[in-house]
């Protein structure tokens, strides 16, 4: 049997067919789930892409948060199920206090858009499982609102614990404390970062195919 | 007709680029003397009926889960006076008949 992979349409979503097309190339079969319908379709994981959900109105991610289909998720992220938010994904997830902090406006106050080093520091989430810890890999970086914020005592406790799964090299693309691309939760099952690693799974569309793993890492450990 | 406004603005240690641009678009423009500016949001919220305790309770509820992400944010929830209410009214209609 494949394992589904869920990926949410809100409207405004972009980034969605990419991320479905990841699943597929990672060997998955990616389900389309929709912003207004709370059931998840029996599906094992669950991705939210990058975009600008409802205009990015209000704050980023802070209307999608509300959605019916989020009900379901958030449910689901705190009993175990594998949670992955790209970017504006990302965003959501912490206006759903899945993910502690914020992500702000870049503090440069430009829209970025570059082909980004990062530094994997955490290979054992459900997300990162199929990459060696430390590895260093490049995927697009494309925000406005990207700086990811949270008080001291936050950023100490995800450092102590782990959590900082993504860090970014070479450059700090948006001014987010202590170079911070990506969190997971305590489980390890809910993970976000800012970068897009659905566009880089093919040689022809992708500066590489280091985003390949996040995709291949969680269909190995559902059927684990 | 209660109206109630929320006042949302970045905690003053979160970064805010945006005041920062426009304090620094200033002494350009020609307005020296502004030593910094932050940039927030107002929310006015017409009720349909008094803004008494339970409603300011309710609305307090509304800002700290939904119009302020308090991980960044803090808000103040204030009854706007009546008397400012009504020239708002008054202005509102001009507006329609024009």
């Amino acid at each position: 049997m494949t394992t589904r992979v869920g990926v949410v349409t809100f409207p405004g979503s972009l980034d969605d067919q990419d991320a479905g097309r990841a699943v597929k190339l990672a060997g998955g079969e990616p389900v389309a789930l929709w912003h207004g319908d709370k059931d998840l379709h029996q599906v094992d994981a669950v991705i939210l892409p990058g975009g600008f959900s409802y205009g990015d109105y209000l704050r980023c991610g802070a209307i999608a948060r509300f959605s019916p289909v989020m009900e379901t998720i958030i449910a689901g992220a705190r009993e175990g199920l594998p949670v992955l938010g790209i970017c504006n994904g990302f965003q959501v997830l912490c206006e759903s206090h899945l993910l502690p902090g914020a992500l702000t406006r870049n503090d440069h106050l430009h829209f970025v858009c570059r082909d980004q080093r990062l530094r994997v520091e955490n290979a054992a989430t459900a997300w990162t499982g199929d990459f060696a810890s430390g590895a260093e890999i490049t995927v697009p970086l494309k925000n406005g609102e990207g700086g990811y914020v949270a008080d001291e005592s936050t950023l100490d406790a995800l450092e102590a614990e782990g959590r900082v799964v993504f860090r970014y090299l070479d450059v700090n693309p948006n001014g987010s404390r202590r170079d911070i691309a990506g969190i997971t939760n305590a489980a390890g099952n809910v993970v976000g970062l800012m970068p897009h690693p659905e566009h880089a799974v093919e040689a022809l569309t992708g500066p590489t195919t280091d985003g390949l793993p996040f995709f291949t890492s969680v269909l190995k450990k559902l059927v684990a | 007709m209660a109206r109630v406004v929320v006042d949302v603005m970045l905690k003053p240690e979160i970064l805010d680029p945006q005041g920062q641009a426009v304090q620094r678009a200033l002494p350009r423009l020609g307005f020296e003397g502004i030593a910094d500016v932050r940039q927030g949001k107002r929310f006015e919220l017409d009720l349909e009926g008094p803004a008494d305790e339970a409603a300011l309770a309710r609305i307090r509820e509304i800002a700290g889960t939904f119009l302020a992400n308090t991980v960044i944010e803090d808000f103040v929830v204030r009854v706007e006076e009546p008397a400012e209410a009504a020239s708002a009214d008054n202005n509102a209609e001009e507006g329609a008949v024009r």
